[in-house]
């Protein structure tokens, strides 16, 4: 029922992506629309007694991070350009690696944030260890400015639904 | 007319951080401070020029060319989605193979 669930709503995305309609095109949608669900369907919804409306405010909450997160995006990026169009640009870099303990529970807002340093000014992640992250930073500033309130709108976001799995 | 000014800006926007993201790639000091250029650069500007493209879809009203405005943003999501995960895994590779931070100690090297 619930790979059936999965295998159709690859299937539509398939029609509407493709909006050939021939036996040759919608083959095709089957064949990779059913290798999907094969290899990925375990992962889309890991718990799958959750109710339509922890759903709905799980996505209101994302949607809300994403805007957030864009911003940080853009600001990153005129960051990028200030630093690499500086004439002395080697004097502003101050890398440094830091290692800091997270306190999010959940494997996905783990790697929401992950991501998001990724994302956002002067800051990579270079892997997660259990509740440990290993980030390149660019600067001091942007080293010291973690996890800072990054961690906290993920775990506002992703983490509090996610109680029932913490410990 | 104001449809085309609004794509022509962001796709121009678009590639002054692509340039932005270029330069830093040549002149950042090591591995690790070129992904930072690489790894954000990348996303956001993509992200605008496919924007531009989809605005410029708008020209004739209609369900086929709504629908390949959605397409072009649905690449842009897709790459805002994998452009940090391959950068992860590249600083990652990089990190287990002992590739030492460029820093500002003595001569220059490794701190």
């Amino acid at each position: 029922m619930y790979r059936t669930l999965i295998f159709l709503l690859l299937m539509v995305l398939w029609v509407i992506f493709s909006g050939q309609f021939d036996a040759f095109h919608l083959g095709l949608g089957v064949l990779s629309a059913g290798f999907v669900t094969w290899i990925s369907s375990d992962c889309w919804f890991e718990d799958r007694q959750r109710g339509l409306g922890a759903r709905l405010t799980e996505a209101w909450a994302m949607a809300g991070y994403t805007l957030w997160l864009s911003w940080q995006v853009v600001v990153a990026n005129f960051h990028v350009l200030y630093l690499s169009l500086h004439p002395r640009s080697l004097e502003l870099l101050k890398p440094r690696v830091v290692l800091f303990k997270t306190t999010l529970k959940s494997d996905f807002a783990k790697y929401v944030f992950a991501n998001s340093i990724t994302l956002t000014p002067g800051t990579v992640t270079i892997m997660i260890m259990d509740d440990q992250f290993l980030v390149h930073a660019i600067s001091r500033k942007t080293a010291e400015a973690l996890p800072g309130e990054m961690e906290a709108r993920v775990a506002a976001a992703f983490d509090n639904h996610h109680k029932e799995e913490a410990g | 007319m104001i449809l085309n000014l609004l794509s022509v800006v962001l796709i121009v926007a678009g590639l002054v951080f692509f340039f932005g993201a270029s330069v830093g790639v040549l002149r950042f000091p090591d591995f690790y401070t070129r992904m930072h250029a690489a790894g954000k650069g990348d996303s956001l500007s993509s992200v605008l020029i496919l924007a531009g493209f989809a605005v410029q879809q708008l020209h004739d009203l209609s369900l086929g060319s709504l629908l390949v405005a959605a397409k072009l943003m649905a690449i842009g999501v897709f790459i805002a989605l994998t452009s940090p995960t391959s950068t992860h895994a590249l600083m990652e590779a990089g990190y287990d193979d002992g590739m030492k931070p460029w820093g500002h100690g003595k001569g220059g090297e490794s701190q």
